[in-house]
């Protein structure tokens, strides 16, 4: 039996369908004579709502429109990773090969590769039995994943049949497992609707840090291995940096970096610079944890739409193996407005804004996709989530991104300012904040150093109190200030420059070991405290300034590699020298 | 497809409803003769069983609802082009206006393009050298980006688009093989001929390409007018590999012409009154800049905008910048006093400008000194408004240097003739100058190399 109806009006991307009485909801269907691919979003009598992920040009109403009789899903099997795919996981490179440089409509690809032979490990045997997740097969999809062959979900019953360990197509048959309702074939592919969350057996407490290597998350706001993190920020303020720093340097086992919306040229640069970029920890490329997901702000914007959804179904396969993931999705209020364009041509009853007022509900479903859970096979894994917002006008009480605050823990906030005067990263260290940092402190004290909470405290306590004063300097300038308070205005810019500040493309800097970071910290405060010192004896101030102690300090990030840190000691030793010079010679004149 | 269909079922703004036209496709091109007998273009924008909705280019005036007939086209929107458009006047849907009759076509394409593959994408890096410190030095134009010009009424943007046009330099052999697409979307004839007499001038009015649509022709048509554009744009870089800069003026009424068509369909809005769907349509056109692999020519983009009331956050500066890769941002204080061209250095940003500079690309200084302009200069902002309020008299000797510093920059750095033209060396040296009325220790932001080669110790001004 076919599913099969006919379009009866065509309003952009959107298809009204009749006489498709077996259209099942989310079913994914292809319209028209290009056999288009599309999704059922709506279905109302016998007529069903389509959305069509490509360009409708050239449709004509009449034609036919065909359900796969399947819900819109992803293909999941080796050959994901370090791959290039458009929103609904159609290979980019496969696409080029058949189009050229430009896209064309219609085009019949294949999602993964049908003909590599995987070399494939086989680790169950004839009669185990298996259930949901079971790990039966691996085989080494790049040279740092190695990809666990599962049980779909819902699948119980015993291996009747399996092949030898050797070199298997994705579509090949490697096991037969007997189930109450009949044999069920095991192939390295499987199929996963992309709106249905993968089942696990359920959530752990986050207590790992996702570590990126950027000071200001690390260590003021740190996110969680399986937490939610929002980045809003005007234009240019740094958005995808940071999210190309996180893809680039967390310690996370895969990356499904998402480019919503956004601009070619940035996909075109990570594809370049990731296949070049050495992982510090394996050696290896860092495109071999990185799976892509392109689909720009020219692309169809349904597809845009499906990005976010095809992007968290590949995050979860991936954390059903056992592994932490991270996903970038740049941007989620591109995704938001194509929501609300699909919702417009629909005419349905705008909220806020004009967006729909399922976006709450929608985000808050996507960010759910994230956590650390323990898998059906036992294993623990992870999402991360890490979603950047594109506030219009940079005002942040707009919809998107006053919904995905209530959504998220942790909050990056960029500030145009601190962009303006090239302070990057320009997250503003008294708006953002992260909820983690409780879970968290614990694996601070227990593996970097149990001064690291306090000394984080403290930090952002001078750098409060800098703001404060910094609205008395704005009235009256900062001379009549006492001394021990211009100390804070002077030690705060240490941290604003020496620490906050980070400099992606500075080979140093542009990832700093945790261990540095609290050795960073712990010489500013030693700076601080010994600068004290010189105030208490009444010394004018200006006296330290001149030294250049404070540069010095703030050139740590530069002058100190990576693997020398323990170099950072010798700071202090200076910092001595310095201060005691000038307390001796200050002595000197007071005598 | 020569059948004509008679009548209208309804006019309303810039659409009209017919009765359901057997195979009509969608987005397919119409034409719609009237009453008199004068001949528009349209595009079915809506299909259903029984209705298709048209919108008319050159708008529904003098419509009536029974004898005006229809006829398809069969195709979409599609422009004939050929290496001849070079020195060539079209109009906003591309028919020539110059007199010099048609173009023989070497092909048709559809305007609106299709998106580049991500992956068949060359990432820009070589810079166009434009002669004006302010961007070759701060916001570097790379070959392939697309930089727009955020401006205000009365201001000087299209003078500096004018030089920038004028005097863009690519460096290696490629030099010849350049092309500038000028693309007017209702701007009034004066502006139009001010940049035709500009290219006339500078002799190469042979290399232009100009479509326009001025402020008094038809808003339906100026939503076409760039599509034309970047796909002549397209067709001379990636079949014929020259290096083609396009200058888009001004995108401001463009959006306000989708807005006009949008509101006209009753569509819901979002901010100030344009429709949802602005951010995509805008990257439909901004993302069409470029370089591909598979050929040599370069989609390099102007667009200049007005900002409404001076206000960034507007949605059409806001939508622009988050598609665009930078902006150069016009500053009316600085215009007012005398400062041309009246850049903002601190709004101002080229984000692709790190991949391209540098040694082998330009200087070995040049990131460096770029970082600590921008950064000092910021500090000139935070010492001005110290200084107004507790006098310059007040300030510390640093913030004084920084003072000088400030107007030093502005009136020498980024200051310059309407027709000077520095190289990148001269911006360079000339940064540097400026940057020595600070102390060295001031200049945390260049590495010590750099600062030992160019401000060598004892060298303080
Ligand atoms: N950590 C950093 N180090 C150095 N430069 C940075 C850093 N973060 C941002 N920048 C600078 O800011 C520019 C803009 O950053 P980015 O492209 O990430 O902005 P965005 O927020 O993603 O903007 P949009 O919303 O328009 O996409 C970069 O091109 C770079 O010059
Ligand atoms: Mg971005």
């Amino acid at each position: 039996m076919q599913a099969v109806g006919k379009i009866r009006s065509i309003n952009g991307p959107v298809i009204h369908v009749e006489d498709c009485r077996d259209f099942k909801m989310h079913d994914q269907v292809f319209a028209g004579e290009l056999r288009l691919i599309g999704e059922v979003i709506g279905i109302e009598d016998d007529t069903a709502i389509v959305q069509v992920y490509e360009d409708t040009l050239g449709m004509k109403v009449g034609e036919e429109v065909v359900s796969a009789q399947r819900p819109m899903s992803v293909l999941l099997a080796p050959g994901i990773i370090g791959g290039i795919f458009d929103g609904i996981e159609r290979p980019l490179k496969v696409i080029e090969n058949q189009s050229g440089s430009f896209i064309d409509r219609g085009l019949q690809v294949d999602l993964l590769d049908k003909s590599k032979k995987w070399s494939v490990q086989i680790l169950a045997k004839k009669g185990d039995s298996v259930s949901p997740g079971a790990i039966i097969a691996q085989t080494p999809e790049t040279p740092g994943v190695m990809h666990k062959i599962m049980i779909p979900p819902g699948v119980f019953g015993t291996i009747s049949e399996i092949a030898q360990s050797g070199d298997y197509t994705i579509d090949e048959v490697i096991a037969k497992v007997e189930t109450e309702k009949g044999i069920v074939d095991i192939k390295l592919a499987q199929q996963w609707p992309i709106r249905i969350p993968r089942p696990h057996r359920g959530r752990v407490n986050v207590k790992r840090p996702l570590i990126t290597g950027q000071r200001v998350i690390d260590t003021f706001f740190p996110l969680a291995k399986g937490g939610t993190a929002a980045i809003p920020g005007g234009f240019g303020t740094g958005k995808t940096m940071t999210q190309h720093q996180l893809a680039k340097w967390s310690d996370a086992d895969i990356i499904v970096y998402i480019g919503c919306g956004e601009r070619g040229n940035e996909m075109t640069q990570v594809l370049e610079e990731f296949t070049s970029l050495v992982d510090p920890k394996s050696g290896n490329s860092l495109m071999d944890r990185t799976v892509l997901i392109a689909n720009t702000s020219n692309m169809p914007v349904a597809a845009r739409e499906a990005s976010i959804y095809t992007g968290i179904t590949l995050a979860e396969y991936y954390r059903d193996m056992g592994y932490h993931v991270a996903m970038m999705a740049d941007s989620t209020s591109r995704w938001a407005e194509a929501l609300r364009e699909i919702s417009g041509r629909l005419e349905e009853m705008p909220a806020e804004e004009g967006f729909p007022a399922y976006l709450p509900s929608s985000l808050s479903a996507f960010y759910e996709r994230a956590g650390y859970v323990k898998n059906n096979n036992e294993t623990e894994g992870s999402i991360t989530i890490i979603g950047a917002v594109s506030p219009q006008g940079g005002d942040f009480s707009e919809p998107v991104t006053q919904n995905t605050k209530r959504f998220v823990r942790a909050f990056f906030a960029l500030d145009r300012q601190l962009a303006y005067r090239r302070h990057y990263p320009a997250i503003n260290w008294l708006t953002s904040y992260s909820e983690y940092v409780g879970e968290l402190s614990l694996w601070y004290e227990e593996n970097i150093d149990e001064r690291f909470m306090e000394y984080r405290a403290r930090l952002l306590a001078l750098l409060q109190e800098e703001a404060k004063l910094n609205e008395i300097v704005k009235l009256i300038g900062s001379d009549v200030l006492p001394d021990d308070q211009k100390l804070v205005l002077d030690i705060a810019r240490v941290v604003r420059t020496g620490f906050l500040q980070q400099n992606a493309y500075h080979q140093t800097d542009t990832y700093v070991p945790l261990k540095k970071q609290f050795l960073m910290m712990d010489v500013i405060i030693y700076l601080y405290e010994k600068a004290k010192t010189v105030v208490a004896k009444n010394i004018p101030i200006s006296q330290i300034a001149k030294t250049g102690i404070y540069e010095d300090v703030i050139a740590i990030k530069y002058n100190i590699d990576n693997d020398s840190i323990d170099k950072i000691e010798e700071y202090k030793q200076k910092i001595d020298n310095v201060l005691n010079e000038i307390l001796a010679s200050n002595e000197v004149v007071m005598r | 497809m020569n059948i004509e269909y008679l009548g209208l079922k309804s006019i309303s703004g810039s659409l009209v409803v017919l009765d359901a036209i057997e195979d009509a496709t969608f987005s397919e091109m119409v034409q719609i003769k009237t009453e008199s007998g004068d001949v528009r273009d349209g595009k079915i924008i809506q299909l259903a069983k029984n209705y298709t909705v048209v919108q008319v280019f050159e708008g529904t005036q003098g419509l009536s609802k029974t004898n005006t007939s229809t006829r398809l086209l069969g195709r979409p929107m599609e422009l004939g082009v050929s290496k001849e458009m070079l020195g060539r006047v079209f109009d906003g849907v591309g028919r020539p206006i110059d007199g010099l009759g048609r173009v023989f076509a070497e092909e048709y394409l559809d305007v609106n393009g299709k998106p580049m593959n991500p992956v068949s994408r060359e990432y820009p890096r070589d810079y166009i050298q434009t002669g004006i410190s302010s961007i070759d030095g701060l916001t570097t134009l790379i070959r392939g980006q697309k930089l727009p010009i955020f401006s205000g009424n009365g201001l000087p943007h299209n003078e500096l688009a004018m030089q920038i046009a004028q005097q863009a330099k690519i460096k290696d052999a490629d030099g010849g093989n350049f092309a500038i697409v000028f693309c007017a979307m209702g701007v009034p004839n004066d502006v139009a001929s001010y940049f035709r007499r500009g290219f006339e001038e500078s002799g190469v009015l042979e290399r232009v390409v100009m479509f326009l649509n001025l402020a008094n022709d038809p808003v339906g048509e100026r939503i076409i007018t760039p599509r034309c554009a970047l796909t002549a744009a397209e067709y001379l870089a990636f079949r014929h590999d020259m290096h083609v800069l396009v200058i888009l003026t001004d995108m401001t009424s463009y959006a306000e012409a989708l807005r006009e068509i949008s509101s006209s369909q009753n569509e819901i809005p979002s901010r100030k009154g344009y429709p949802g769907y602005l951010y995509s349509d805008l990257a439909s056109i901004y993302e069409r800049a470029g370089m591909l692999k598979s050929a040599k020519g370069s989609v390099t983009q102007i667009p200049i905008l007005t900002m409404p009331n001076d206000d960034i956050t507007h949605p059409i500066p806001d939508l622009t910048g988050y598609i665009t890769e930078g902006q150069i941002v016009l500053e009316r204080s600085l215009y007012q006093t005398g400062i041309y061209p009246p850049v903002s250095i601190l709004p101002s940003l080229s984000r692709l400008m790190k991949d391209g500079i540098g040694e082998g690309y330009t200087r070995d200084d040049h990131p460096d000194t770029a970082n600590q302009l921008f950064a000092s200069y910021s500090r000139v902002q935070e010492v001005r408004s110290l200084a107004s309020v507790i006098g310059e008299d007040e300030l510390s000797d640093t913030d004084k240097c920084y003072l000088e510093f400030g107007s030093a920059f502005e009136k020498e750095f980024i200051s310059q003739g309407r027709e000077e033209n520095r190289d990148i060396e001269k911006t360079l040296n000339l940064g540097w100058e400026i940057l020595k009325i600070l102390p060295r220790k001031e200049l945390s932001r260049i590495d010590t190399k750099i600062l030992a080669k160019y401000y060598p110790v004892g060298s303080e001004g």
